[in-house]
C-alpha cells in the first residue's frame, strides 16, 4: 500500500474504498435519479395546482406558483364536488373496485388452494365434449330462433348421458398444470373480444348500466391474477398444519378458512391491493357497460371532453379526487404492492 | 341403523351430507372460478367467434344475425376496410428491402440453429414456423407501411406500441433500477416515488399529458415559444401524436419495470460483484458476466408480462388523441370500440379476433423462446 497522495482525477474517478462510489460516479447518479423524479412530479404537480385555477388563470398563459403568480381559488373544486353530482360516480367506482376485489380474492384463492392441494384429473373427451355442446347451443339459438331454455335442457342432457357412457372410456386428461394455465391464459385475451357478448348478455337480463354488471365483469378479468399469485403463496406454506388439522377431523373447508389463509396473509393483502387499483383505473369495460346509473370515475373523466373543449380546470379536481387515494395507498403500502408484483414475475 | 331415536335419521342425513360435502370439496372450490370464467371468457369468445362470421343488422324489435361466412375478414384485410387495419402500402426502397432482408436472415438463422442443434420435436418446428411466419407477415405490413407513401393502419400502431413502447420502457427500467441498486442514500425515498406513475389512471394520465403538452396554456408553452414554434401543435401530425401516446405510455409503465428489475438487482451475488470489483473488473463487465445473468429469468418474466398487457391499449390513445390525427394514433382495441360504436359488430367483433390471435402467437412465442430458455439457467 503507497502512502503518497492520491491525484485529484483518482480522487474523483475511484472509489475511496470498495463499497463506496467516486464522487463523479455518485454525483452523474445522483442527477440521474433526481431527474426522473422531476418526470415523476411535474405532471402530479401540474394537475394538483390546475385545480385550484380558473378559467382566466389557465388560458392567459401558464402559471407555475400558487400564491406566488396566480391566486388559488377553491372554485373549480365546489364546482364539480358540490353543485355536480361527482359523488354519486365516486360511490360507483368504490362499491364496484371494492366489492369485486372482495369476490376475485375470495374465488380465486378457494381454486388456487385446491389447485396446489388436491389432484385434479379431467377428462379431455368432457371438456371437448362440453366446448362442442356449447357451440352448438349458441349457433341453435342464433342462427335457427330456438327458445334458449330448451337448447340449454337438451344440450346438458345430452352431456350427461354421454358423460355416464363415452367419456369414461377414454384415457387422454387434464391434471392440475393444465386447469392452472388454461385459468391464468385467460388474462392474455384482450377483453375487447368478449366485450360484445357480455354486454349483449347483460342486456338481455336488463343488468345493463348496474353496480352488479361491473362486479361480475371484473371478478372475472382479475380472477386469472389472483389465482395466478396465490397459488405460490399457498404452495409455499408447510403441509404439516394442515395435514394435522385434517386428521382431527377437520374438512378442507375449514382447513382453508382457518389454517391456509391466515398463514399467507401478506400475500393475500398484496393481491388484494393490486387488484383493487386494477378494477380503481379500468376503463374499456366500464364505457361499455355503464352510462349513467352505474358510471364509474376513469368513464366520467372522459366523458368530460365538452364541446367547448375540455375545462382542464375541472378536469383536475376530478383527476386529483381520482388518483388522490391511490397514490396514498401506493406510497404507505408500497411494499406490499411490490410483493405481489414480484411473486408474478420471479416465479411466474 | 335406520330406527332407534328420532333424531337419528337426521342426524346420519346430515352427516352423509357433510361427508358427500368433504368427498368433493375439491371440486367444489374450484367450480366458482370455473363458472365465473366461462361465463365470462369462453362463452363470449364463442358468441365473438360467431358475431365475426355474421352480419349484424337492427330490426323492428331487437335485431338480426345472418351467417356470412369470411366477409367480415376478407373486408378488413383486402376490402373496404383494409385502410383502417393494415393501412396503405407505400413503394419498398432500397432501405425497407435491406431491413427485411436482414430481419428474414435472422429468422432463418435461429430456425436452422434450431433444426441443427439438438432433436427438433413435431410440435417445437411447428411453434417456430407459426412464430417464423408471423414475425415475417408483421415485419413486412410494418415496413410496407411505413415506406414513404404508406400509412400504418392500426395493427402497425398497436405494434409501435407494444414494441417501441416496451422495449423503451425496459431500457429506462433497467437504467433506473442499476442507478438506485448501487449503494445510495434515499433509496426508499426513490423506490416509493418512482412506484406511483402506475397506479395513476390512464385516463388521467391521457388528460394530464394533453395539459402539459398544450402548446399555448401548458407549463412548456413559453421554452417551445421560445425556440420560435408559434403555429404547430403535436396533435396534428401522425408521427408527433404518436409519440405522445408512447410518452404516456412510459411514464405509466416503467415503474413497473423498474420495481421488480430493481428487486432483482438487489438480489443478485453480492459476494461475486465484490471479487470481482476487487479483481479490477470495470462497472460494464460486473453487469454483463454476473448482474445480467442473474437477472435475466425475471426481466424475460417482466417483458412478458408487459407485452401482454400492452396489446389491450386504448384509454391512451382514445382520450389524449381520440385516436387521431386521422387514424395515426388508433390502436385495434380503439378501431374495433369505433366499429362497435357505429353498429358493425361483426367487423368489430372480427378485429377483436385478429388482435386476440396475433397477441397470442407473439406471447405465446416469446414464453416459449425466450422466457423458457432465460429461466432453465435459474439455480
Amino acid at each position: 500500500m503507497s502512502a503518497e497522495p492520491r491525484s485529484l482525477a483518482r480522487r474523483l474517478f475511484e472509489p475511496a474504498s470498495i463499497d463506496s462510489q467516486a464522487p463523479v460516479v455518485r454525483i452523474v447518479t445522483y442527477a440521474l435519479l433526481f431527474l426522473w423524479t422531476l418526470v415523476v412530479v411535474v405532471p402530479l404537480y401540474w394537475v394538483l395546482i390546475t385545480s385550484f385555477k380558473g378559467p382566466g388563470e389557465v388560458d392567459n398563459g401558464p402559471f407555475y406558483l400558487p400564491f406566488v403568480d396566480f391566486a388559488p381559488s377553491l372554485r373549480a373544486w365546489d364546482f364539480m364536488l358540490v353543485q355536480n353530482y361527482t359523488l354519486r360516480p365516486y360511490m360507483n367506482s368504490v362499491v364496484v373496485a371494492v366489492a369485486s376485489t372482495l369476490l376475485a380474492v375470495l374465488i380465486g384463492s378457494l381454486a388456487a388452494y385446491a389447485l396446489v392441494r388436491i389432484r385434479f384429473q379431467v377428462k379431455l373427451a368432457a371438456v371437448a365434449l362440453f366446448l362442442i355442446l356449447l357451440t352448438a347451443v349458441i349457433v341453435a339459438v342464433a342462427t335457427f330462433g330456438v327458445q334458449w331454455e330448451i337448447a340449454v335442457a337438451v344440450a346438458a342432457a345430452l352431456f350427461m348421458i354421454a358423460l355416464f357412457t363415452l367419456v369414461g372410456r377414454t384415457k387422454l386428461a387434464v391434471g392440475n398444470n393444465d386447469i392452472e394455465f388454461w385459468i391464468i391464459s385467460n388474462r392474455i385475451m384482450p377483453p375487447i373480444v368478449a366485450v360484445l357478448p357480455i354486454y349483449v348478455m347483460f342486456q338481455q337480463m336488463r343488468l345493463l348500466d348496474t353496480q352488479l354488471a361491473l362486479i361480475a365483469t371484473y371478478t372475472a378479468i382479475n380472477l386469472p391474477i389472483v389465482v395466478w399469485l396465490t397459488r405460490d403463496f399457498f404452495a409455499g406454506i408447510p403441509l404439516d398444519l394442515e395435514e394435522s388439522a385434517q386428521i382431527d377431523g377437520a374438512s378442507k373447508f375449514r382447513v382453508f378458512f382457518t389454517i391456509a389463509l391466515p398463514l399467507v396473509r401478506s400475500g393475500l393483502v398484496a393481491t388484494f391491493l393490486l387488484v383493487l387499483i386494477l378494477a380503481w383505473n379500468e376503463y374499456l369495460l366500464a364505457l361499455f357497460l355503464s352510462n349513467a346509473d352505474a358510471q364509474t370515475m376513469p368513464v366520467l373523466v372522459s366523458a368530460q371532453n365538452t364541446t367547448r373543449g375540455p375545462q382542464w380546470w375541472n378536469m383536475s379536481v376530478l383527476i386529483t379526487v381520482m388518483i388522490a387515494p391511490v397514490i396514498v395507498i401506493s406510497s404507505i403500502l408500497q411494499k406490499h404492492i411490490a410483493r405481489g408484483l414480484l411473486v408474478g414475475a420471479v416465479k411466474g | 341403523m335406520m330406527t332407534a331415536t328420532d333424531t337419528m335419521p337426521e342426524a346420519a342425513d346430515r352427516r352423509s351430507w357433510a361427508e358427500w360435502l368433504d368427498g368433493h370439496s375439491g371440486r367444489i372450490m374450484v367450480l366458482p372460478a370455473v363458472i365465473v370464467l366461462l361465463c365470462f371468457a369462453i362463452f363470449p369468445l364463442i358468441v365473438s367467434a360467431y358475431l365475426a362470421l355474421s352480419r349484424f343488422a337492427l330490426a323492428p324489435g331487437g335485431f338480426t344475425l345472418k351467417f356470412i361466412g369470411l366477409v367480415n375478414f376478407r373486408k378488413l384485410l383486402v376490402g373496404s376496410q383494409q385502410y383502417h387495419l393494415l393501412g396503405k402500402f407505400g413503394t419498398f426502397g432500397f432501405v425497407q428491402s435491406a431491413l427485411l432482408a436482414l430481419i428474414a436472415a435472422g429468422l432463418l438463422f435461429l430456425l436452422a440453429r434450431y433444426l441443427m442443434r439438438g432433436r427438433p420435436t413435431i410440435a417445437g418446428v411447428i411453434g417456430r414456423l407459426l412464430a417464423t411466419a408471423m414475425a415475417m407477415g408483421l415485419a413486412v405490413l410494418a415496413l410496407a407501411t411505413m415506406a414513404p407513401g404508406g400509412v400504418p393502419g392500426t395493427v402497425v400502431n398497436t405494434l409501435l406500441y407494444v414494441f417501441v413502447g416496451v422495449s423503451v420502457q425496459f431500457a429506462l427500467g433497467l437504467g433506473l433500477a442499476l442507478l438506485c441498486g448501487q449503494p445510495i442514500r434515499g433509496r426508499n425515498f426513490f423506490r416509493v416515488l418512482f412506484f406511483i406513475p402506475l397506479m395513476v389512471t390512464p385516463v388521467g394520465i391521457a388528460y394530464t399529458f394533453r395539459m402539459l403538452a398544450d402548446m399555448q396554456k401548458g407549463p412548456f408553452a413559453p421554452l417551445v415559444r421560445a425556440f420560435g414554434i408559434n403555429e404547430w401543435s403535436w396533435a396534428t401530425e401522425a408521427w408527433s401524436a404518436r409519440l405522445m401516446v408512447l410518452v404516456g405510455d412510459t411514464w405509466q409503465w416503467t415503474p413497473f419495470m423498474f420495481i421488480v428489475l430493481l428487486a432483482a438487482v438487489e438480489n443478485q451475488p453480492r459476494d461475486q460483484v465484490e471479487a470481482a470489483r476487487l479483481d479490477g473488473a470495470n462497472g460494464f463487465q460486473i453487469f454483463r458476466d454476473i448482474t445480467w445473468p442473474a437477472i435475466a429469468p425475471i426481466a424475460a418474466t417482466v417483458v412478458l408480462i408487459r407485452l401482454i398487457e400492452a396489446f389491450k391499449i386504448i384509454d391512451l390513445p382514445n382520450v389524449l388523441t381520440g385516436g387521431g390525427p386521422g387514424l395515426a394514433t388508433e390502436s385495434m382495441t380503439l378501431h374495433s370500440f369505433i366499429s362497435w360504436r357505429t353498429q358493425d359488430l361483426g367487423g368489430s367483433a372480427a378485429i377483436g379476433y385478429m388482435l386476440l390471435f396475433i397477441s397470442t402467437i407473439v406471447c405465446v412465442s416469446f414464453f416459449n423462446f425466450v422466457v423458457r430458455p432465460a429461466r432453465r439457467f435459474e439455480p
